[in-house]
């Protein structure tokens, strides 16, 4: 077979198994394991043998063009570079290993079959984007993952948190979508061609007359899909959805898309110095202000959460510098330690039975009862916090080097202000990221208290899962920024000595100033009990999870956040704190932006119709009625009337005839 | 006819027309009265004025044959079956305040509207036209009876067969409250008293079959 | 004789009768009243007859036939409006026109008594069939 079949089969296989799983999810229950994990896994082996024929050379091109469709042509294009091939091992690994994991964590759900026909198509949906050459095939991918993240988030959509949410990241990620479409429009009109390489070739000859436009236009797309600011609210909350959904979706691919698409037409922003200032600005105050908000979190998810928003924010920093190899390497080991972080925080969830970090702090003996949560959670959080020679170090000094080489002025391609700004902004949440990052470890492991609840060994499926994503977050890094210049830009991707020596200064600065104030706060915990324990011994996981959400609120009386006192990051953040529990009240301002005034324009609606024009319809009913009701009257049922007035209408008649006959 | 009509006066009438006149005022007066009495039962015997002085009507337009049927089926039948139907429906004797419906005055003014109206029209169309009623007398017995069995006897017995279909409707109306009264009865019973469901209404039942021998019994005679 | 006696005495008479039929409350009066109408049409009947076979040569005496078939239908017709009014008497307990209001619109006081009979009648038929 070709390179381009098997890259044809790869985003086709997960499809099929969607809409076969759809089929047969009620008719044959025991094919749905297979046709959930099997096409997945098949589409990963062809991804691994495309980007092995492909081998960082030259691009693979493949065109055809089903119809025309008008002046701009819309083909089925495939552009499979050093970028595409290693992005779509990335997600054919992890789509892997979630589904596998999610045949035990939502083993005994009753709505399994859906769900795991969405994360097949929402798989699908991602190879699609990362191999589609054309934007108008590539939008497609788009939006059904925005559709299938709108399901999945939902999941649980018995609770309110759950419904709320889809709905939520649905809107956001619409909000960015549409300006994202215009510029879509906007760049093939002036390029001629949704093609990418034709636009590539068109910013190249400076051809583009509005490239400023275009790229901000795109770039509100690539923040709501990437949850970047000031549309990165969705991702939080999403985090009422599954687990593994959490992992899959929005850790490593969904919002990874928006910064693959960047870092695609990489060249188009580079022609825009305003757009590379919006873009570094951007990721700035997502990167700091994400890290904040994770250090002030509860709900052990909605720390990853905002951990990813950070994650991304790195990435789209690096693609402000103008190095996409720093961005797409850190995309790649930011996608293995994050899903796996996910998925042993599914673990953690389901043995504590809460997904709260202050009932975590206050049990004893969790890690004994998920050792293997807690060994590969260790090693995906020191990848976070970039402690080398973990993977995430690597990729991290990648965007520091990045940051720096620009800051510097050794390019020509991103303006310095950018360099300084993502530089800075790097070093301050790398010191944020070290901090969180041992505030979970040390609230989630080192709990004081009552022994953790038993919910039984865990399912071997998602322990095994754990220790295979464990695998490249540990190495991946190490090993990888050798190689990867070859398949990516041929920009050096070796730490620099300088950043190396600051960043992990900051982060083990962060690491141990976060584990004095443990120390510090930890002696209040005894004085406040506080949690609440749901307990389903022979439920699934996924049962378990749901409670766990739907309970937060009620329990700790907010969604994000505990009045925990012995919480570090409480003592950390000091008056920040309050603030950074809620996002820093930028939901509140979206409400008070959007939501009022669209819901006082629609109790105006509403009172125009209802009170208006309903007045005319029920008038238009009412007047008959009341003719009706006059003319019922007149039927009494009494024949001697009916025969009354029946022959004083003949006499009329008859009198009237002989008038006019005798012409009188 | 037209020519004969300056011979009459308008104003002078003849013997019969006086007659006549006077007849007609005793008639229409008992007709009035048939109308608007209260009492149920001299209704039915004004009736009786009424019809017989419509019998001397036909006499004196010399039909004599019609005014004996008159007498014979009308006054000697029909009120007879009035009046049984009258006692068999248990009305009251003596005045009846509720005689009337509350229709009665818009039944007035039709009545009388439709009155003027006509008698508008028919005076005014037959203002100079004058019956002779000298000669043989138009409607005697033998003329009567060969025009009907000469011109007449198609209809006439077709006549008899609705006749015929008269009485089986009549039995068939009397023997169905019969046969299946107990089914047929019960609505009568449910206003009255809910238990005694054999009581009044079957002992109706017979007293209705023997009026119904009263019509056939005149199909016969006629 | 004056053709405008007997017309006249015709149409007053049959008004008359038409008051009757309209303004009664009980079913057999209204039934005289009819008979006054038939009446008042027969005396027409006769009167132009009688004004016609003088008048035209040849007749086929076609006023006084007519006069004796309406006789004989309005015998039968009295019979068997005599016939249903008693079966409406035994039914219903009343021959008052005005309380005979089944096809009224609404809900009238009949209106209930229609959904009395049907319970009844099926009460009835199960006892019967019982």
């Amino acid at each position: 077979m070709t390179t381009t079949t098997l890259a044809v089969l790869v985003p086709l296989l997960p499809f099929l198994g969607a809409a076969a799983g759809l089929l047969l999810g009620r008719s044959a229950p025991g094919f749905v394991r297979p046709l959930a994990v099997l096409p997945t896994l098949a589409s990963l082996v062809l991804a691994v043998l495309v980007a092995a024929r492909q081998g960082g050379g030259r691009a693979v091109d493949a065109v055809t063009e089903l119809t025309p469709t008008g002046s701009v042509p819309v083909e089925l294009a495939l552009h499979i570079d050093g970028f595409a091939a290693l992005v779509a091992i990335l997600v054919g690994t992890v789509a892997t290993c979630v589904q596998i994991y999610s045949t035990g964590y939502l083993r005994d759900d009753p709505r399994y079959a859906s769900y795991a026909a969405l994360v097949s198509l929402f798989t699908s949906a991602m190879f699609l984007v990362v191999y589609s050459g054309d934007l108008m095939v590539l939008l497609v991918g788009w939006e059904v993952m925005g559709i299938c993240s709108y399901f999945l988030v939902g999941h649980y959509w018995e609770t309110p948190e759950a419904r709320a949410a889809s709905l939520k990241a649905f809107l956001v990620t619409k909000l960015g979508d549409v300006p994202f479409l215009i510029g879509l429009l906007a760049l093939a009109t002036e390029a001629g061609s949704f093609r990418i390489t034709r636009i590539l070739g068109a910013v190249a000859d400076g051809s583009l007359d509005h490239p400023t436009v275009i790229a901000l236009l795109l770039l509100a797309g690539v923040a709501g899909k990437s949850a970047q600011f000031p549309l990165h609210t969705w991702l939080p909350d999403a985090m009422a959805g599954p687990t593994p959904v959490s992992a899959l979706i929005h850790a490593a691919t969904m919002v990874a898309a928006g910064v693959y698409f960047v870092a695609r037409l990489l060249p188009l922003f580079e022609a825009s110095r305003a757009a590379m200032v919006v873009l570094a600005v951007m990721a700035a105050v997502t990167m700091v202000g994400s890290a904040l908000a994770a250090l002030a979190q509860d709900d052990i998810k909605r720390v990853l959460a905002y951990s990813t928003i950070g994650q991304l924010g790195y990435m789209t920093g690096a693609l402000a510098t103008g190095d996409r190899g720093a961005a797409v390497f850190h995309l790649l080991s930011h996608g293995a330690f994050k899903a796996l972080l996910f998925l042993a925080a599914g673990v953690i969830i389901h043995a504590a039975g809460t997904n709260s970090l202050a009932a975590m702090s206050r049990m004893r003996g969790l890690r004994d009862r998920v050792p293997d949560a807690y060994w590969t959670m260790t090693v995906a959080l020191l990848a976070l916090a970039a402690i080398p020679p973990f993977s995430g170090f690597f990729s991290k000094e990648s965007v520091l080097g990045a940051a720096e080489h620009v800051a510097t002025g050794h390019t020509e391609h991103a303006p310095g202000a950018a360099g300084w700004t993502v530089l800075v902004a790097a070093l301050i949440t790398a010191l944020l990221t070290a901090a969180y990052a041992t505030r979970l470890w040390l609230l989630a492991f080192r709990g004081r208290g009552a022994e953790a609840p038993d919910h039984g060994r865990q399912p071997v499926v998602m322990n095994a899962v754990l220790w295979v994503l464990a695998l490249p977050s540990l190495a991946l890094g190490g090993l990888a920024f050798r190689l990867l210049p070859d398949w990516f830009d041929g920009h050096d991707l070796t730490p620099t000595l300088t950043t190396s020596v600051l960043g992990t200064g900051v982060a083990l600065v962060g690491g141990i100033v976060t584990y004095a104030a443990w120390r510090h706060t930890s002696a209040l915990a005894d004085r406040t009990p506080l949690g609440a324990v749901a307990a389903h011994p022979e439920g699934d996981a996924a049962l378990v999870e749901a409670e766990a959400i739907a309970a937060h609120r009620p329990a700790y009386g907010d969604l994000a956040s505990a009045p925990d006192p012995s919480d570090p990051g409480r003592l950390l953040l000091g008056p920040l704190h309050r603030h950074a529990a809620v996002g820093f009240h930028l939901d509140a301002v979206y409400t008070t932006l959007f939501v009022r005034p669209v819901r006082a324009g629609a109790s105006l609606v509403r009172f125009l119709d209802r009170e208006v024009v309903d007045t005319y319809v029920r008038a238009a009913g009412a007047l008959p009625r009341l003719l009706g009701a006059a003319v019922r009257r007149s039927q009494t049922g009494n024949v001697q009337t009916y025969v009354s007035a029946l022959l004083a209408g003949t006499v009329v008649l008859a009198v009237a005839a002989v008038l006019v006959a005798t012409g009188a | 006819m037209i020519l004969a009509a300056g011979s009459h006066g308008f104003l002078s009438p003849t013997g019969v027309e006086i007659a006549f006149l006077l007849v007609g005022l005793v008639t229409l007066g008992a007709a009035v009265l048939t109308v608007t009495t209260r009492q149920l039962v001299h209704a039915a015997l004004w009736l009786v004025v009424a019809l017989g002085g419509l019998a001397v009507e036909y006499l004196l337009l010399t039909a004599e044959f019609i005014a004996w049927v008159q007498v014979l089926i009308y006054v000697g039948a029909v009120v007879v079956l009035i009046l049984f139907g009258l006692m068999l429906t248990r009305a009251p004797i003596g005045r009846s305040p509720d005689a009337d419906s509350g229709n009665r005055w818009a039944a007035l003014t039709v009545a009388v509207a439709s009155a003027v109206a006509l008698v508008w029209v028919v005076v005014d169309a037959f203002r100079t036209t004058w019956i002779d009623l000298d000669g043989p007398a138009a409607g005697s017995t033998a003329v009567t009876g060969a025009s009907l069995f000469q011109n007449w006897v198609l209809p006439f017995e077709a006549l008899s067969v609705l006749l015929l279909a008269a009485l089986v409707g009549a039995i068939v109306l009397s023997r169905k409250a019969r046969s299946t009264g107990a089914g047929e009865a019960s609505p009568a019973v449910a206003p009255q008293a809910g238990t005694s469901q054999a009581g009044t209404p079957q002992a109706g039942a017979p007293q209705a079959g023997t009026s119904q021998a009263g019509p056939s019994r005149t199909d016969g005679v006629r | 004789m004056h053709l405008a006696y007997p017309a006249v005495l015709s149409a007053l008479l049959f008004c008359t009768g038409l008051y009757g039929v309209l303004a009664r409350r009980n079913a057999i009066l209204v039934l005289m009243s009819v008979e006054l109408m038939l009446n008042a049409v027969n005396l027409n009947l006769v009167a132009f007859d009688v004004w016609l076979s003088r008048a035209a040569e040849e007749t086929l005496h076609s006023g006084q036939a007519l006069t004796l078939f309406t006789i004989a239908i309005a015998a039968a017709e009295i019979g068997i409006g005599l016939a249903i009014v008693l079966a409406v008497h035994r039914n219903r307990g009343t021959s008052d026109i005005d309380k005979l209001r089944d096809t009224a619109e609404g809900h009238e006081p009949d209106g209930s008594d229609t959904d009395t009979p049907a319970t009844g009648t099926a009460a009835e038929k199960a006892e019967a069939t019982a």
